[in-house]
C-alpha cells in the first residue's frame, strides 16, 4: 500500500500480501512469527494520549517490579528449603552464606513492597482520572483481580521464611475463613492441612506463591493489557482521544507508544531505580515496616508476638478488622473494604471522568479518603487499643462514605465542562 | 441411514447440534467435578497428621496451685489452671459484663457447660488460642492487674479480647465467644487426658 506524504513522495508501509517477498532471516522469521506486525500495531502504531503526567509511570514500573520479583524469586528457590525444620534455617543460610544470597533476597522483599507501593499509586491514578469509567470498567476490574492475586501472593510469601510473625500472621489470616457460618471450621482445617499451622500449610502455600500464582498473576496483567489495548489509555483530562481523529486515521491527540512513552518510562525506571537501590542497600528493613522484626526469630507456636501487624500494604484493612468488637462482622467489613473497588466503576454518575472536572464534593471525597486510608495504615500498625480503635473506626466510616455516597454527590455536585482536546503544554 | 441420505449436504440440524453441544458440555463438567475431587481432598489433614493428632497426656501433681501449665494437643496450645478457692470465688459476680457467661454460643463439652467451665471447678482446661483470631491470651490472673475491677482472667496481646478466670469473655472485645473447652477427661485423679472424654478419642 503506497500512500502520500506531505512532500508528495510514495512512501511504502509494510503490508503482507502486496508487497514483494522479502528475503533475509528477518523476513524469513516474520513470514512465520508475526514479530513485524506485533510492534507496528501494539508500540509503534499503538497510540497513547499525549498529555500524561507523573502518574503515569506507575503501570510500567510495576510490570518492571514484577519481572524482578519473577527473576529475584526464582533464584530465591534454588536455596530455600521449604519445611517446618528447615525454612528458617534455609533463609538464614541465603542471608549469610550464599554468595549476593542477601542482596537477592533483599531484592524480594524489598520489591514486594515497592510492588504495593506502584500497584497504589497506579490504582489511585485511576481514582483521580475516572479510569475506570466506560470503556474502560473491565480494565478495572481485571487490574483488581490483579491486586487480588498480588494480596494472595505476598501474605503467602510471608509465611515462607517460617519467622514467628509468618507463623502468626498465617495463624489469624487463615483463622478469618473460620468465620464463615457452617463451613468455617472445616474450610480452615482444610486451608492448614493440619490441626494447627504446620508443615503442611507451609509446603502448599510454597507451592502456590512459586508456580501457581505467579502463573495467575502473568494471565492477569497479560489480560489487563489486552483489555487495555482495546479501549485505549485514559488521560488526565479524562477525555477520549479517539474521537479526534487526524487525516491519518489516529487521534489527533495521541503519540505513538514507542518511541515517546517508552522513553519517558526509562526517565521513570532510572528515578526508580535510584529510591529502590537506596531502600535495598541501606535500609531493607525499612524500620521493620518491609520486614518486621519478630521475623527474625523462628516460629514458635507457643510464643505469640506482642504484637501481630502485617506488613504495611495489609495495614489498612487489618485495621478495619480490628476496629469491630466482633470477628464475622470484622472479617465481613474487611473484605467490603477491597470487594467495593470493584464498584466503583458503577457508583461513579459523574458526567465527567477527570477529578480536573469534577465538583468540590467529589473532591473533597477523594481528599478525606485518602487520609482514612493513610491513616487506617498507620493505625493497622498500632496496638488495637483506646483511642487507636476509636479513630479506626471513624476512618473507616470515612472509607465507606466515600464509595456508598459516590453515586449521590457525583450526581449532585455542579462539574465544569471538560475541553473538547487534551490540555497540553509542549515542553 | 437411507433416510439421512436426503437432507442435503449445507443443511445443519441445528436443535441437534444444541442438544449434542449442551450433553457434552454437562458430561464434561460432571467430569470435571468428579476429577477434582482427589485434589481437593489432598489439602485436607493426611495419615500423619491425624495419628499425632492423638490425645496427650498431662500429670497435673506436677502443678501447684494458682499455676498454669501449658500442653500441646493437635498443634493446639492447651491451657490448664489449677485454680484456687479464692480463684474460684472470683469467677462469679460479673456476669453481666460478660458476652455469653452461660456459654450458650460458645464451643465447650457438655460437662463444661457451666460457670467454671470445667469439670471440676480445681482445674480449667482450655484451648489457648483467642476465639478472635487465634492468637495466645496471656495470663493477667491478680486481681485489678488490668484495671481496678479486674477479677483476673486472660488477656489477648494481639487484638485486646479479655477473658475471666474461666475463659469467659467480657463485652468489649472483638472474640464473641468464650475460650474453647477441650475434651478431656481424668483417667486417675492426678491425670489428665486432653482429647479423650466418655464419647471416645475427638
Amino acid at each position: 500500500m503506497a500512500v502520500k506524504t506531505a512532500t508528495g513522495a510514495a512512501a511504502t508501509v509494510p503490508s503482507g500480501a502486496a508487497a514483494p517477498a522479502k528475503r533475509g532471516f528477518w523476513a524469513w522469521l516474520n513470514r512465520r512469527m508475526p514479530i513485524e506486525e506485533f510492534v507496528a500495531t501494539q508500540l509503534t502504531g499503538y497510540y497513547a494520549p499525549k498529555n500524561f503526567n507523573l502518574w503515569y509511570f506507575f503501570g510500567s514500573l510495576a510490570g518492571l517490579v514484577l519481572v524482578l520479583q519473577l527473576l529475584s524469586g526464582i533464584y530465591l528457590t534454588m536455596f530455600y528449603k521449604v519445611g517446618e525444620a528447615t525454612s528458617f534455617d534455609s533463609v538464614e543460610y541465603i542471608m549469610r552464606e550464599v554468595n549476593y544470597g542477601w542482596l537477592i533476597r533483599y531484592l524480594h522483599t524489598t520489591g514486594a513492597s515497592a510492588f504495593f507501593i506502584v500497584v497504589y499509586l497506579h490504582m489511585y491514578r485511576a481514582l483521580l482520572y475516572g479510569s475506570y469509567r466506560a470503556p474502560r470498567e473491565l480494565l478495572w476490574l481485571l487490574g483488581m483481580a490483579v491486586y487480588l492475586a498480588l494480596m494472595a501472593e505476598a501474605f503467602m510469601g510471608y509465611v515462607l521464611p517460617w519467622g514467628n510473625m509468618s507463623f502468626w500472621g498465617a495463624q489469624v489470616i487463615v483463622n478469618l475463613f473460620g468465620t464463615i457460618p457452617g463451613i468455617g471450621p472445616g474450610l480452615v482445617e482444610w486451608i492448614r492441612g493440619d490441626y494447627g499451622i504446620a508443615d503442611a500449610t507451609l509446603n502448599r502455600f510454597f507451592a502456590l506463591h512459586v508456580a501457581l500464582l505467579p502463573l495467575a498473576l502473568l494471565l492477569l496483567v497479560m489480560l489487563h493489557l489486552v483489555a487495555l489495548r482495546q479501549s485505549g489509555s485514559n488521560n488526565p483530562d479524562g477525555i477520549e482521544i479517539k474521537e479526534k481523529l487526524g487525516p491519518d486515521g489516529h487521534p489527533l491527540d495521541g503519540v505513538p507508544f514507542h518511541p515517546y512513552y517508552t522513553v519517558k518510562d526509562v526517565v521513570g525506571v532510572g528515578v526508580f531505580g535510584i529510591l529502590f537501590s537506596i531502600i535495598l542497600f541501606f535500609v531493607p528493613t525499612f524500620g521493620g515496616l518491609f520486614l518486621e522484626t519478630p521475623n527474625f526469630e523462628p516460629a514458635n507456636p507457643l510464643s505469640t508476638p506482642e504484637h501481630i501487624a502485617p506488613v504495611w500494604y495489609f495495614t489498612p484493612y487489618y485495621a478495619m478488622l480490628r476496629a469491630v468488637p466482633d470477628q464475622r462482622a470484622g472479617a465481613l467489613l474487611m473484605l467490603a473494604a477491597i470487594a467495593v473497588f470493584f464498584f466503583v466503576p458503577w457508583l461513579d454518575r459523574s458526567p465527567v471522568k477527570s477529578i480536573r472536572y469534577k465538583g468540590w464534593m467529589s473532591r473533597t471525597g477523594l481528599a478525606l479518603f485518602t487520609v482514612a486510608f493513610v491513616a487506617l495504615g498507620y493505625l493497622g500498625m498500632q496496638p488495637a487499643e483506646g483511642l487507636y480503635v476509636m479513630l479506626a473506626r471513624i476512618f473507616t466510616a470515612i472509607y465507606f462514605l466515600f464509595f456508598l455516597l459516590m453515586p449521590f454527590y457525583t450526581r449532585l455536585e455542579p462539574v465544569k465542562q471538560p475541553p473538547a482536546r487534551v490540555i497540553y503544554h509542549a515542553h | 441411514m437411507a433416510d439421512q441420505a436426503v437432507v442435503a449436504d449445507d443443511a445443519v440440524d441445528l436443535s441437534r447440534r444444541k442438544f449434542l453441544t449442551r450433553a457434552t458440555i454437562a458430561g464434561g463438567a460432571v467430569g470435571a467435578v468428579f476429577a477434582a475431587v482427589p485434589f481437593i481432598e489432598s489439602w485436607a489433614p493426611s495419615e500423619r497428621a491425624r495419628a499425632q493428632g492423638a490425645p496427650t497426656e498431662l500429670d497435673l501433681a506436677k502443678l501447684d496451685a494458682g499455676q498454669m501449665t501449658t500442653t500441646v494437643w493437635r498443634r493446639q496450645p492447651i491451657y490448664v489452671v489449677r485454680r484456687t478457692p479464692d480463684m474460684v470465688a472470683r469467677i462469679a459476680g460479673h456476669d453481666a459484663e460478660l458476652k455469653d457467661p452461660q456459654s450458650e454460643h460458645s464451643e465447650q463439652p457438655a460437662y463444661a457447660k457451666n460457670p467454671d467451665r470445667s469439670r471440676s471447678a480445681e482445674y480449667l482446661v482450655l484451648i489457648g488460642t483467642c476465639t478472635h483470631l487465634g492468637c495466645l491470651p496471656k495470663q493477667r490472673f491478680a486481681k485489678g492487674e488490668l484495671y481496678p475491677s479486674w477479677p483476673g482472667g486472660f488477656f489477648c496481646p494481639c487484638h485486646g479480647s479479655r477473658f475471666d478466670l474461666a475463659g469467659r469473655v467480657f463485652d468489649g472485645s472483638p472474640a464473641s465467644i468464650n475460650l474453647r473447652v477441650p475434651p478431656y477427661s481424668y483417667p486417675n485423679p492426678r491425670t489428665l487426658l486432653v482429647g479423650v472424654d466418655e464419647k471416645g478419642a475427638a
